[in-house]
């Protein structure tokens, strides 16, 4: 008895280690470097004299693990800027642009951020991944440089008043989840699955069901599972089956959702699946029957093969300048960033001699009063709190790809 | 007619913890050690049939002999390793050295394998059970893991009360020194419970990845550590035991998560646990055995 008691003890030791590494979902990016033709755009502007242009810096992984990313945006900033320059600047002064790698590291975003600062930067368009954007928040609230972020979407990104996002942050993907379910009336009665040991899904869990109270649908199952108890979903789905529920929100990651989507097939329960960004890979994992996944739809600002005036010449240009690459939803948001700092600073009536400081204070004022028409949203408008208010978007797969909502 | 449902479900995942919880058992009653890298074992004998049938397209009854092979293998090398020189250690290093060799065989799989998951193609093509106008299906993976238990259990217990080396497992379970002034060969008793819960995790491995089809280097070590309390739960030693607290775990977790609260699951099988622990402290089915002194 005293040697299993001691046991038992040591099990629950031994338990809680394990536990510890089990659940590392991530949506990092595979190590893939796709940063032919960019290298060379960087210092295009260099040779105007300080103080006649807009110095504007940008940081993000274009090295390493998350280099997808970090390339995606450096790529897209660059096209609005070719752009903005090419019809006159902004109130007549031209942009100059200097992007830095960080390597999707704090420490090296923080050094990223000195360097760019002894070149004299005015304006960060930056980091474009979470943790780094992070660090680098605390830094520019320090120096009072106006920062915004094209894709850092966890809460403290913007937590001080000079930092800004285009994205929407993780949990407000709940609130637009919602709103886009309702205003398309996808469901009038749906069921939610999520992970509540995760930050990320009860985040968006929890606006999600604020949010569904103003919403013409009901939630009739909301059931949770933990990282230590993620292999069988069946009594979950048959929760929402029995429920009646025709539409189920997933706002957990995909490793957990191909589970989800081959146990309802099995059980022959075949609602719309709905989720967030950390549904987006699902259709890359290996052996997965991609047929499973037909129909699942996903909230996401971008679609590349949506056929407005807008994306369709984004896409064009970014396709002609690096190497045929088709634009992901971080380089839309790039490209959104320099458009919305543009209005911005034509709304405070900056002018490129102020100093950062000067700038910061003006265009913060500003930002909660524009409103910009860009690729990820119509009429987006900010709090002071730097969320951004914009109709949410969203994707379905369609024969294995995704396609744009109508 | 849900109720039924959850019933099932229940059992389905009783059948793969009594499936894991066999293994876990068979060694800790003739070894009288802990070995908490079964769970990694059971992820190895996964990734071996993956690698096999599923990216070389071999057919999955030669994949499952093989990886048979290949887990009993690395279970007798894992023995030979890491637990056989500490024969004669307290049972609390033996354990450690055993968490240790779980975290090698994640780290080795996240090296070789890594940490995507995959999706693994269900080795199992019996149809599943349909009744009562298809309210409810029972899946081919579950009539085949709970067969499986069955007929493990079955032979089990025969190899154990009927062979030479059955009844030698016994003496060394009982009394390793005696048993060696007796003539019988301990570390080849030993090795042998070793080789035999290693083939068994394969199985299990395979049954596991059948009925949830998602591999990745952690694939085992949750559900091993569920099927230990299973172990536990239905009094660890006893094979049958193994089999009755493995489902009966996977009913409670399943009813708890439908009629009380999906989120307190576990720790309702828990509380269950600690319950029977106190009324009945060796189990369910387990053996008091009094030591003379």
């Amino acid at each position: 008895m005293k040697k299993i008691t001691s046991m038992l003890l040591a099990v629950v030791l031994g338990a809680t280690l394990l536990c510890g590494c089990g659940g590392a979902a991530d949506t990092s990016a595979t190590g893939t470097t796709d940063d032919t033709a960019t290298e060379s755009t960087a210092a295009d502007n260099s040779s105007a004299s300080t103080g006649a242009t807009f110095k504007i810096g940008g940081i993000g992984p274009i090295t390493g693990g998350a280099a997808v990313y970090g390339n995606a945006v450096k790529n897209g900033a660059q096209i609005a800027i070719d752009e903005i320059n090419a019809a006159g600047g902004i109130n007549g002064a031209q942009i100059e642009y200097k992007f830095e790698d960080d390597e999707h590291d704090a420490e090296k975003a923080v050094n990223a951020y000195n360097t760019l600062k002894d070149w004299n930067m005015q304006l960060l368009m930056g980091t474009v991944t979470s943790a780094p954007c992070v660090a680098v928040s605390e830094k520019t609230k320090e120096d009072n440089i106006f920062q915004l972020t094209p894709s850092g979407t966890s809460v403290p990104c913007t937590q001080y008043d000079n930092a800004f996002r285009v994205c929407f942050s993780d949990p407000l993907q709940g609130t637009a989840s919602a709103k886009y379910i309702g205003m398309n009336n996808l469901s009038s009665k749906l069921a939610v699955i999520y992970d509540s040991s995760d930050v990320y899904s009860s985040g968006i869990y929890e606006t999600f069901a604020k949010e569904a109270a103003n919403q013409p649908f009901e939630i009739v199952a909301a059931e949770a599972f933990t990282a230590d108890n993620k292999t069988d979903f069946t009594t979950q789905l048959q929760k929402a089956k029995d429920a009646g529920a025709d539409l189920v929100f997933l706002p957990i990651y995909y490793q957990e959702a191909t589970l989800i989507l081959s146990q309802a097939d099995t059980m022959g329960y075949k609602p719309t699946f709905f989720g967030c960004d950390g549904l987006d890979g699902i259709l890359g994992v290996e052996n997965f029957d991609n047929s499973l996944a037909e129909g699942v739809m996903l909230l996401t600002p971008f679609a590349a093969d949506a056929k407005d005036d807008a994306t369709v010449n984004f896409v064009t240009k970014y396709k002609e300048q690096f190497g045929g690459d088709i634009p992901n939803q971080f380089a839309a948001d790039a490209y959104d960033a320099i458009y919305i700092m543009k209005a911005a600073i034509e709304k405070a009536g900056c002018t490129p001699d102020m100093d950062a400081s000067a700038i910061c204070d003006a265009v913060k004022g500003a930002m909660t009063q524009i409103s910009v028409d860009g690729l990820t949203g119509a009429g987006m408008s900010w709090t002071a709190d730097g969320e951004v208010n914009k109709d949410p978007k969203a994707v379905v797969i369609k024969d294995g790809v995704y396609v744009a909502m109508d | 007619m849900s109720f039924l449902n959850y019933l099932i479900n229940g059992i389905s995942l009783g059948s793969v913890y009594a499936i894991i919880a066999l293994g876990y058992t068979m060694v800790y009653g003739i070894a009288k050690m802990l070995n908490f890298a079964h769970g990694d074992v059971i992820m190895v004998g996964g990734f071996v049939v993956f690698t096999m049938s599923t990216r070389m397209g071999l057919s999955p009854v030669l994949s499952v002999l093989v990886s048979i092979v290949i887990c009993t293998l690395l279970g007798m090398t894992i023995e030979r390793i890491a637990y056989k020189p500490l024969r004669n250690a307290t049972s609390l290093a033996v354990l450690i050295t055993a968490i240790g060799v779980s975290y090698f065989l994640q780290n080795l799989a996240l090296i070789i394998f890594g940490s995507d998951i995959k999706l693994f193609t269900s080795v199992v093509k019996v149809k599943p059970l349909v009744i009562a106008d298809g309210q409810i299906t029972i899946t081919g993976e579950t009539i085949v893991t709970i067969l499986a238990c069955m007929i493990i259990m079955t032979v089990l217990t025969l190899f154990i009360k009927k062979t030479k080396a059955g009844q030698a497992m016994l003496a060394v379970s009982e009394d390793k020194g005696a048993a060696e002034l007796m003539g019988v060969n301990v570390n080849a008793t030993i090795s042998l419970t070793f080789a035999i819960g290693s083939g068994l995790a394969a199985i299990a491995g395979v049954l596991l990845c059948s009925a949830y089809p998602s591999l990745n280097p952690y694939t085992g070590s949750m559900p091993g550590i569920k099927a230990f309390v299973a172990a536990v739960f239905g009094g660890i030693g006893s094979i049958p035991g193994a089999l009755i607290g493995g489902i009966l775990l996977g009913v409670i977790e399943s009813l708890s998560k439908s009629y009380i609260s999906s989120q307190m699951a576990d720790a309702i099988v828990f509380s269950v646990l600690i319950i029977v622990l106190l009324v009945k402290p060796t189990g369910l089915l387990g053996k008091k055995i009094s030591e003379k002194v």
